[in-house]
């Protein structure tokens, strides 16, 4: 479908509930798999908030929308950056979020971690050699 | 150059949708193309032939629709974020069975591929939003 592969970002800025944007983005990263695009994923800010482990929506009658972030590595979505500053400002750490991992099929299918801690200045930099965004 | 719009809040409630309307517009004066505008989340919103403001103040709606007329735009709404928010084309209304329909002349409802493909095509992806 696409004669040219670009890289693809999508930055998550924003609590998982509250509003829609996070469930929304979600919606475009499976769809935009299939494009076979160079897809990364950034969680910075509240953004954060979605990868935490353990959510439970019950109480406010809402979609528990999570276990969407562990099928991704299926999808072939492999690279999720996580902001360290943003987890240190809300007093998390790598502990608390979900663990997401892929099969990399270029090293015979060893299971490897999705998630990459990322500094803020480096988060920069990944975000300088992209050529598309979708802010949510 | 090559654009494509993404508008990702309603009309009247969020700037956004004014913002990206004057973008749209100026560049296309400039004699640059845009080639989809792509409402997504509330965005759907600015496609419904439904509102009514009060005549002293701006028609976002039909605002787009005289500009995608003017320049044969394609301007796209998103079929899953228009289902959760009541915009109806005369094909959504048969799938679904709703009695009646409301997209704006000009807006179409197509997928989310569309954006992707925007993203694709285009030379910058404008995103309109919070």
């Amino acid at each position: 479908m696409s004669e040219q592969i670009k890289k693809f970002m999508y930055v998550n800025r924003r609590a998982p509930y509250g509003t829609i944007y996070a469930w929304e983005s979600l919606e475009v990263v499976l769809i935009g798999a299939a494009f076979d695009q160079d897809v990364s994923l950034a969680f910075i800010d509240d953004g954060v908030y979605q990868l935490i482990k353990g959510q439970d929506t019950a109480e406010v009658e809402m979609k528990n929308f999570s276990p969407t972030y562990q099928a991704l590595g299926d999808y072939d979505v492999t690279k999720l950056f996580v902001e360290k500053e943003s987890l240190e400002e809300r007093g998390l750490t790598l502990e608390d979020l979900m663990p997401l991992t892929y099969e990399d099929e270029d090293d015979d299918w060893a299971e490897k971690d999705s998630i990459r801690l990322v500094s803020r200045a480096e988060l920069a930099d990944i975000m300088d050699e992209q050529d598309v965004f979708f802010s949510f | 150059m090559k654009f494509a719009i993404q508008v990702n809040e309603g009309p009247y409630q969020h700037q956004a949708t004014d913002s990206a309307y004057q973008f749209t517009k100026a560049a296309l004066e400039a004699g640059h193309e845009i080639m989809r505008i792509f409402f997504y989340h509330d965005g759907v919103n600015n496609g419904t032939n439904l509102t009514t403001p009060p005549q002293d103040d701006r028609n976002v709606v039909s605002r787009w629709s005289e500009l995608g007329k003017q320049y044969d735009l394609d301007m796209v709404v998103c079929v899953a974020a228009a289902q959760r928010r009541g915009i109806v084309d005369e094909g959504e209304m048969q799938r679904n069975g709703k009695d009646a329909q409301n997209i704006a002349e000009g807006f179409r409802i197509s997928g989310l591929g569309q954006l992707i493909e925007a993203g694709i095509q285009s030379e910058r992806l404008v995103v309109f939003g919070d």
